[in-house]
């Protein structure tokens, strides 16, 4: 309502004759038009051609592209290395999810009790989240080094023997998942500790005027408040561990035998390795299909239980 | 929204005064519980420390001495710069690191400028088509851009700025989820300042620079500080769109080079430990400001 009676005052900027610039300026349009600009040629576009190249033979080596139909969807859904490393990416969200969520938590809590040092536990679990994956992965490279690194030290001097993280198989996508939990928990630690400061202090102090103990304010306050919050990490843990490429490609490469391989790296290497933009454009939109479909079936699930 | 309702993480004070709450006792008291608590909290922490230290620790070794066996922690042959003295000397570093400043100041300066504007307009302004604009805006949220990348790719291919700078900062400049944030923010600014700004004869664009971006300083610094951060990281676009090494941001040279360095493991700490520095400086000394943004832009500025 207020922008309409905004409107009708525009003509007494130039008594009724402003100039063509500042009538654009007044209606707003061009507010929105650098946004939109890089909008519609850097996501917009791309939505659309990748689209279209789905259904094409697109090529890097740059031939013509020629339309295919549907073929590249049918070869993907019967390409076992896309449901394989499809599979890698959920099993990778699987994993981390429910540490990503409880130890953040804990730590938030634990820091939350006001013990000194505040600054110092804000830093170490903190501090991970600023540094560039690569730097990441080195120190992780490191501290997972067969012959050289701390872990298989330690294993070691607790008389196990020595484990190669990250060429066995069994052990790769484990040692991923712990170096994703270290590197990204300082995120969700933050909304936590953000969350817990803003829990009313009066809900506190009418329990302990009931006669609540510690743990009993812990449970029936301290945690129920925390549900919302918790949803929502569960959803941004959820959309960014389907996207998971450059921890794996630094560490792995989506070994050993592509054990680890996630289904954005599959995209990469058919797309850029392979040549084949098109095959790669069409897998693109199926992961992104069941991004899509997870995502608001996780949002349904946690709007449902937070009313 | 205000500047009021930003969560508040860092003061110690309130960290102190909430620990009254759950735990029950007063903060002085040391019940078993409590030291409990402190201990599991402080092996915790330093157990996240480990990987920075053994890493910092082997950066100041000699090459020999980093792959003894059995591991040694404190080196035979004692600490070294050498390490750092050979990685620097290789200078690669250097130019990567005024790369990764000049892609993340940019993409930040940029970003927050034309969300701005938009987020203005859009709160503001009554054009033929907002609706349906704000309403595309938003729903862009749910797109993973990572899945673009392959037609993102060929599409800067034939604006020939593969390798260059505009083509790692320009699709980073898109960020429909700070458009969404700031539109909140100005949505809860009451209207009359800018009203007796309209009566003195101001522009809308004059009112935006000069009445509206003040009130917004917290938020701006906040969005700014998440987009600085996002951007310093990023790793997969300009991994995908930089071959020439002297156009790298750190964290993708760096990724290239550690073939480079071979099996020269305390070049590579030390290259990685050099690396990690520039934020974690910038983090000691704007804490509050980082984990005030960070709280506030991951929330969706809830």
């Amino acid at each position: 309502m207020t922008s309409a009676a905004l409107e009708q005052e525009i003509p007494a900027a130039g008594g009724g004759r402003a100039p063509w610039t500042t009538r654009l300026w007044h209606s707003g349009v061009l507010f929105v038009v650098p946004f939109l600009l890089v909008f519609a040629i850097f996501l917009v576009w791309p939505i659309i051609s990748g689209f279209v190249m789905g259904f094409t033979d697109a090529s890097l080596n740059g031939r013509p592209a020629s339309f295919v139909g549907f073929g590249n969807y049918v070869e993907a859904f019967g390409d076992p290395e896309v449901w394989r490393t499809l599979w890698h990416t959920v099993l990778f969200t699987l994993i981390t999810t429910l540490p990503m969520v409880v130890i953040p938590l804990g730590a938030a809590l634990l820091t939350n009790l006001g013990f000194p040092g505040q600054w110092l536990y804000r830093m170490s679990f903190f501090a991970p989240f600023l540094l560039p994956v690569t730097v990441v992965t080195i120190f992780w490279g490191w501290m997972y080094h067969a012959d050289f690194g701390l872990l298989n030290a330690a294993m070691e001097a607790i008389g196990l023997d020595r484990v190669p993280w990250l060429q066995d198989e069994r052990y790769a996508m484990l040692s991923v998942a712990v170096t994703t939990v270290w590197w990204t928990l300082g995120f969700n630690y933050l909304l936590y500790l953000a969350a817990l400061q803003d829990i009313p202090q009066h809900l506190y102090e009418a329990a302990a005027i009931d006669g609540a103990g510690a743990w009993r304010s812990m449970w029936s306050i301290t945690l129920p408040m925390l549900g919302r919050i918790t949803g929502l990490i569960a959803v941004l843990q959820l959309i960014a561990s389907l996207k998971v490429f450059d921890q794996i490609y630094l560490l792995t490469r989506g070994g050993p035998n592509g054990s680890t391989r996630p289904v954005l790296l599959y995209v990469y290497d058919v797309g850029f390795s392979g040549f084949r933009l098109g095959y790669a454009a069409a897998i693109s939109y199926l992961v992104f299909a069941v991004i899509v479909i997870l995502s608001l079936g996780q949002l349904k699930l946690f709007s449902r239980g937070s009313d | 929204m205000t500047a009021e309702t930003l969560p508040q993480v860092s003061s110690n004070s309130r960290a102190r005064s909430s620990s009254q709450t759950w735990a029950g006792s007063s903060p002085r008291r040391l019940t078993p519980w409590r030291v409990l608590g402190l201990i599991s909290l402080v092996l915790l922490a330093a157990a996240w420390l480990v990987p920075f230290l053994w890493n910092i620790l082997t950066s100041f070794k000699s090459e020999q001495d980093a792959v003894r066996v059995p591991v040694q922690i404190m080196p035979e042959g004692g600490f070294t710069l050498e390490a750092y003295r050979r990685v620097l000397g290789q200078g690669n570093l250097v130019v990567w690191f005024t790369n990764s400043v000049v892609v993340a100041v940019a993409v930040t300066v940029l970003s927050v400028l034309i969300c701005a504007l938009a987020a203005y307009g859009f709160s503001r302004m009554a054009f033929r088509g907002r609706k349906l604009l704000l309403a595309i805006t938003l729903a862009s949220i749910m797109v993973p851009g990572q899945l673009l990348i392959v037609p993102l790719f060929r599409q800067m291919a034939s604006f020939d700025l593969v390798d260059t700078y505009w083509g790692v900062i320009l699709p980073q400049l898109v960020h429909p989820v700070i458009v969404y944030i700031l539109k909140k923010f100005f949505d809860g600014i009451p209207r009359e300042l800018e009203e007796s700004a309209r009566m003195d004869g101001a522009g809308p664009l004059r009112i935006f620079w000069s009445i509206i971006l003040p009130l917004s300083r917290p938020v701006l610094a906040a969005v700014s500080i998440f987009l600085f951060i996002g951007a310093w990281n990023n790793f997969l676009w300009p991994f995908i769109v930089t071959n020439n090494p002297d156009l790298m941001t750190l964290p993708v040279g760096l990724a290239n080079v550690r073939s480079g360095y071979g099996l020269q493991y305390a070049q590579n700490s030390a290259a990685a430990v050099l690396a990690a520095l520039p934020l974690l400086v910038v983090f000691v000394f704007f804490q509050r400001q980082i984990v005030r943004g960070v709280a506030t832009t991951g929330l969706g500025g809830q």
